[in-house]
């Protein structure tokens, strides 16, 4: 599994409240949610974005509300992946549940500027900055976490009876 | 090395003898719970998956209270879906428009949630349960939908920060001084994937609705949860309501990372500034006239009866000041009931602020008091983000009843400066 796009910075403590306000919490339709991604802190963001990129965050991402809409708008924004030097628990589990790759790297987090184009190598944990030319190491998922990915979410594991 | 009590208590539900920081286990769940926003995400889940049943009819909780009263016609699309779902599988708990309030509030007064219990809700102040001694932590929908379907869910056990509390609180203190104090001084990832858990000899000068304020926003540092040592107080709170047995766990003391000692005494009544729960000022700090256009004084944190009365208390036989909409929203409909027999919602009305039916309304920036560009509101809420409660200029200060009753009046925030 490999990632490859443009980087989409931000700070610390993005929260559930900015990745999806709650006053677009009345559906669950993904495409609706992601054409409200990151409006309050980046209003061009859904016009930026493209099918593959990354976002990368400081410390604390995703922290706040439960909401899956958070990682769901993401992920349907064409986000492939999110490098921060740290989640917020809710957001990180969610992330897993529904398959949104996460990796947490502090390196990578304060290394990459906006719009560099990063690589991702999900078996080897090693994310590239072709525009810098730099790689960084994060930090690999647990095998228990990989067998939920793996069996292509939660749910899917769940229904297959295997936890 | 022992245990917290966060620990023994997943032990037990992983049926293990013992569990260590990190480690991955399946635990069984003594309840699951779901909103009008995040109970329809699972329920598509629930039902793409092809589960046939839940695990349990008794042990699932579906509340009606973000958007109801439905605010809109995709609000009521969202409760038709959780109503259809708890008809389907005869859910017990399933609380509409009538019978039901703030979920954070509404479980622990109908005696669905005691401690040693194993709890997760797709809601993140689902920490609130803490308070009576159990486990219990916030989640997402996917969760909620494996919970409903297989009564377990997976955990990385925490590791725990220990709050050993002194002395007792100063009059016009309350628990959400308490909390905004500790957050102040952690910070907003201070507990980061960890437990928050209080004991001491000041436990005992902390009423139940104080604790259920302070669990509530473990969330707020980061926390996976807040919980409580059980004492007279939690048995007493449990009596009447918990009809079922439930088993009590005390820490071993030699478990705790961190200890850190907190004298209540010393805590002054305390704001969070925008747009951080942790950017804290105690109410001697604050030297300029913070003018204000609102004051919401409910929410899971602080809508329940001891709040209501200490903002009657503070309003009675007064007049709010004139630029400012007061809100009141008792969590629960027996709190609000509570608050007509006590002539509470009179001395409301009479001051001139407004009384809501229960709902979370506008502390998520939902309906019923959402601000305008650059408007300030003090609120008894638990979150002050970005266009949190509106639009993204305004600004939320976080303050317990007590303050948000004071700048009602004031019409800038003000505080019980001279009760010491
Ligand atoms: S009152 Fe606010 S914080 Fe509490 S459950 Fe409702 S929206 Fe969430």
């Amino acid at each position: 599994m490999k990632a490859h796009g443009s980087a989409h910075k931000y700070g610390d403590n993005v929260d559930t409240d900015v990745i999806i306000p709650a006053r677009y919490l009345n559906t669950s339709d993904e495409k609706e949610l992601a054409s409200h991604c990151m409006c309050d802190i980046d209003e061009d963001f859904t016009k930026k974005v493209k099918q593959g990129d990354i976002m990368v965050a400081e410390q604390n991402f995703g922290c706040g509300s439960s909401r899956e809409h958070a990682p769901i708008a993401i992920k349907a924004s064409g986000i492939d992946c999110v490098i921060a030097k740290s989640f917020a628990r809710i957001f990180y589990r969610n992330a897993i549940n529904i398959g949104l790759a996460i990796l947490e790297c502090e390196e990578a987090a304060e290394r990459i500027d906006n719009q560099d184009e990063i690589e991702i190598d999900f078996d080897q944990g090693i994310i590239y900055n072709h525009t810098k030319n730099e790689s960084y190491q994060a930090q690999p998922f647990p095998d228990f976490i990989k067998k939920i990915i793996a069996q292509g979410g939660l749910l899917k594991s769940i229904a297959k009876g295997d936890q | 090395m022992g245990m917290t009590m966060t620990q023994k208590i997943l032990a037990a539900h992983a049926g293990l003898s013992e569990v260590k920081a990190g480690q991955l286990i399946d635990a069984k769940l003594d309840l699951v719970l779901g909103n009008d926003i995040t109970s329809p995400v699972a329920i598509k889940e629930f039902d793409k998956h092809g589960f046939q049943g839940v695990f349990d009819e008794h042990k699932i909780a579906m509340v009606m209270d973000h958007f109801a009263p439905n605010k809109d016609i995709k609000a009521a699309q969202q409760c038709k879906t959780c109503r259809s779902f708890a008809r389907r599988f005869t859910i017990e708990h399933y609380y509409d428009v009538g019978e039901m309030g703030i979920e954070h509030a509404l479980l622990p007064e109908k005696g669905l949630v005691a401690a040693g219990e194993c709890i997760i809700g797709a809601d993140s102040h689902t920490c609130t349960y803490g308070a009576l001694g159990a486990f219990s932590t916030g989640v997402g929908s996917s969760d909620m939908a494996a919970g409903m379907a297989s009564g377990s869910c997976w955990f990385k056990v925490p590791s725990a920060i220990r709050f050993e509390l002194h002395n007792q609180l100063s009059a016009g203190v309350s628990g959400k001084d308490v909390i905004l104090h500790i957050i102040g001084k952690i910070g907003v990832d201070g507990a980061l994937y960890q437990s928050m858990e209080f004991g001491g000899e000041g436990l005992a000068s902390l009423s139940m609705d104080d604790r259920l304020t302070i669990a509530n926003m473990a969330i707020e540092a980061g926390a996976k949860n807040g919980i409580f040592e059980v004492d007279d107080i939690t048995i007493a709170y449990m009596k009447d309501r918990v009809n079922r047995p439930y088993q009590i766990y005390t820490p071993d003391m030699n478990a705790y990372d961190t200890v850190i000692d907190i004298d209540l005494s010393a805590i002054r009544p305390t704001v969070a500034f925008p747009h951080l729960p942790e950017n804290t000022k105690t109410i001697d700090e604050i030297n300029e006239k913070i003018m204000i256009d609102q004051v919401v004084i409910g929410s899971c944190t602080n809508g329940r009866i001891s709040d209501m009365q200490i903002a009657a208390d503070i309003l009675k036989e007064k007049k709010v000041a004139k630029d400012v909409r007061v809100i009141i929203i008792p969590a629960t409909q027996s709190i609000y009931k509570e608050c007509i027999k006590r002539g509470y919602i009179d001395t409301f009305i009479d001051a001139g602020c407004i009384v809501s039916t229960p709902t979370c309304g506008p502390c998520l920036g939902g309906y019923m008091g959402i601000l305008a560009e650059n408007e300030r509101c003090v609120a008894t809420t638990n979150r002050n983000f970005v266009g949190r409660m509106g639009h993204t200029t305004s600004e939320i200060y976080l303050a317990s009843p007590a303050v948000a009753a004071y700048s009602a009046l004031a019409g800038y925030i003000d505080g019980p400066k001279g009760e010491m």
